[in-house]
């Protein structure tokens, strides 16, 4: 049993992240249809940006380690903000009313480049992320918890009921909303559809931000190419939740962090230590095909013909 | 019966030689029209006239060929439909286009975004400001509501309200936007007589608190009855203009709506 409620917990932590991640996945499908496969990238620019950031005040000295952490992830939420901005008018807006694969295309050809920036900039080599306090262990019927996962936990809850309350209680939120129903109708009710489309990818990509940062944290490491299977993780999370759904983002996400872990953690006993943990990874494609050949619309999904 | 150029200049919208090409198909060809501050003028003309595309040129979906269109001072051709809106003109549609999946309350609260600034670091922060701009836009939107008889359905999605109620949320959704004028696509279609008579004083009670309103409708004695003066549209041409009376037995009307038999 305390098998698996450790897994349950290590699964939370990661299912928060993925949440997190599949939001901006999610908010721009809700919008454009599109699929911004430059996400992932966005997510590993957190990381770096935030291990970056925090190395050079690190070793200039002199700042309490909460301070140095909270400018780290400051520079990261507000550099990937720009990115997000940047990416949406450089590579999609010029194609909006394009063939739908063309702004596939660009996203994925926008990832190359991301990677590739990265790589220039950090070099191939893995960062790691600076240790900055002793996490505390707690010990909870059989399984341990560290203090670093609660936060995590905690941050990402708070930011997704913050994302929530956005969406369905404030302005903005409402004309998202109205533009992902339709962006003509909402243009002519008012609204400028560019102005949402680039507050949701600023919105996305600060919720990315702060996700890179976390698995970071997590692993203590970061990597040029970490975006690539976060980001397709994260697109399965949303896709299992119901691509454009962004209460099912959420779910799909902690669901996939779940059946990952648990899958990690029962696959080695259950064959017999023939299959080990490395295996982890399956379980998300796993779970994206079962989800695409049964039930494509997703846990939470609406069916297409109900867009107004 | 032109409009003279100086009669435009007292027009809340005027359109002059407006022209609309799809492909090798006329639209629109010339069309020059002025409606007044405060009246009610219609639209009318054969299925295929142009109504619509005209509709769509003014409120910004289409931009003409040639011509301009203005509403008061501003200029409206060259602009994008959410700058219309802001300039002061909102539309209903022939084929009713709610969101369907908001509840009539937030479908007219959407209609207010134009007149609301809160942006996204008001939503993060939701000061006293922004809080009080959300709660007056909630109530201007039961407001609207009422004003139009939907008030009892306001947590309802617009889905699930009936025909004749999403039209006139429709109508309320454009109110929100606080239009100097207002076009109608055809808002009395597929209503009974009961709801029709129910909308014609509903248009009169909007154009009394000094809401201009251009409207297309085929119900002929709706148009009689509400319109001060009506243009008759005939394969993309202004035929005739004039009060309903005069324009029903122009025979160039009567010959464009029944043929060459008349």
């Amino acid at each position: 049993m305390d098998i698996f409620l450790q897994q349950l917990i290590n699964g939370l932590v990661l299912g928060s992240i993925y949440a997190l991640i599949a939001l901006g996945y999610t908010m721009v499908y809700g919008i454009l249809e599109l699929i911004n496969f430059a996400h992932g990238e966005v997510t590993m620019m957190g990381a770096m940006i935030c291990i970056a950031v925090m190395g050079a005040l690190l070793s200039a000295g002199g700042l309490p380690a909460i301070v140095v952490l909270a400018l780290g992830l400051a520079a990261a939420i507000s550099i990937c903000m720009v990115l997000g901005y940047s990416i949406e008018r450089v590579a999609y807006r010029p194609l909006r009313g394009a063939p739908r694969l063309a702004p596939l295309i660009t996203a994925i050809g926008m990832s190359i480049v991301l990677q590739n920036t990265a790589m220039l900039i950090w070099g191939k080599q893995y960062l790691t992320f600076p240790k900055l306090f002793e996490p505390q262990r707690y010990e909870w019927a059989g399984a341990h918890v560290t203090s670093l996962q609660i936060l995590i936990v905690v941050l990402a809850i708070t930011l997704m009921g913050a994302l929530l309350l956005l969406v369905h209680r404030t302005r903005l939120g409402r004309a998202m909303r109205a533009t992902a129903q339709s962006p003509e109708l909402a243009g002519l009710m008012g609204i400028n559809p560019n102005t949402v489309i680039s507050f949701t990818f600023i919105i996305g990509a600060a919720l990315g931000a702060v996700a890179g940062v976390m698995v970071s944290a997590y692993y203590g490491l970061a990597h040029y190419y970490m975006g690539f299977l976060l980001g397709l993780k994260a697109f399965t999370a949303a896709v299992l939740g119901g691509i454009g759904n962004v209460a099912g983002a959420m779910l799909g996400g902690m669901l996939l962090g779940i059946i990952e872990s648990l899958g990690a953690g029962y696959i080695g006993p259950l064959t017999g230590g023939f299959l080990g943990s490395h295996y982890q990874d399956v379980f998300a494609f796993f779970v994206l095909i079962v989800m695409l050949v049964f039930r494509p619309s997703g846990l939470l999904g609406e069916r297409v013909g109900e867009r107004a | 019966m032109t409009p003279s150029a100086k009669a435009d200049a007292d027009m809340l919208l005027a359109l002059q030689g407006v022209s609309k090409q799809f492909g090798g198909l006329a639209a629109l060809s010339d069309v020059s029209l002025g409606v007044a501050q405060g009246e009610i003028y219609g639209l009318i003309g054969p299925n295929g006239a142009g109504k619509t595309t005209l509709f769509n040129v003014v409120t910004g979906l289409y931009s003409p060929d040639h011509g301009v269109v203005r509403l008061g001072e501003t200029l409206l051709s060259g602009c994008k439909p959410h700058e219309v809106v802001t300039r002061g003109l909102a539309r209903t549609f022939q084929n009713i286009r709610l969101f369907a999946n908001m509840t009539a309350l937030e479908n007219v609260m959407v209609g207010r975004h134009v007149r609301t600034q809160a942006g996204v670091l008001g939503a993060i922060f939701r000061g006293a400001t922004t809080r009080a701009e959300e709660s007056a836009i909630e109530r201007r939107a039961h407001e609207l509501l009422n004003y139009v008889g939907v008030g009892t359905h306001a947590q309802r999605l617009a889905r699930h309200l009936s025909y004749g109620d999403q039209r006139r949320l429709e109508i309320a959704r454009a109110l929100a936007t606080d239009p100097q004028l207002l076009a109608l696509d055809e808002p009395a279609a597929g209503m009974n007589a009961i709801e029709t008579a129910a909308l014609q004083e509903l248009l009169q009670r909007v154009r009394a608190d000094g809401v201009t309103i251009l409207l297309i409708e085929h119900d002929v004695r709706l148009v009689m009855d509400l319109c001060d003066r009506v243009a008759v549209l005939d394969y993309g041409k202004k035929i005739a203009e004039g009060a309903p009376s005069t324009v029903r037995n122009d025979p160039v009307v009567i010959e464009a709506y029944l043929g060459g038999a008349a």
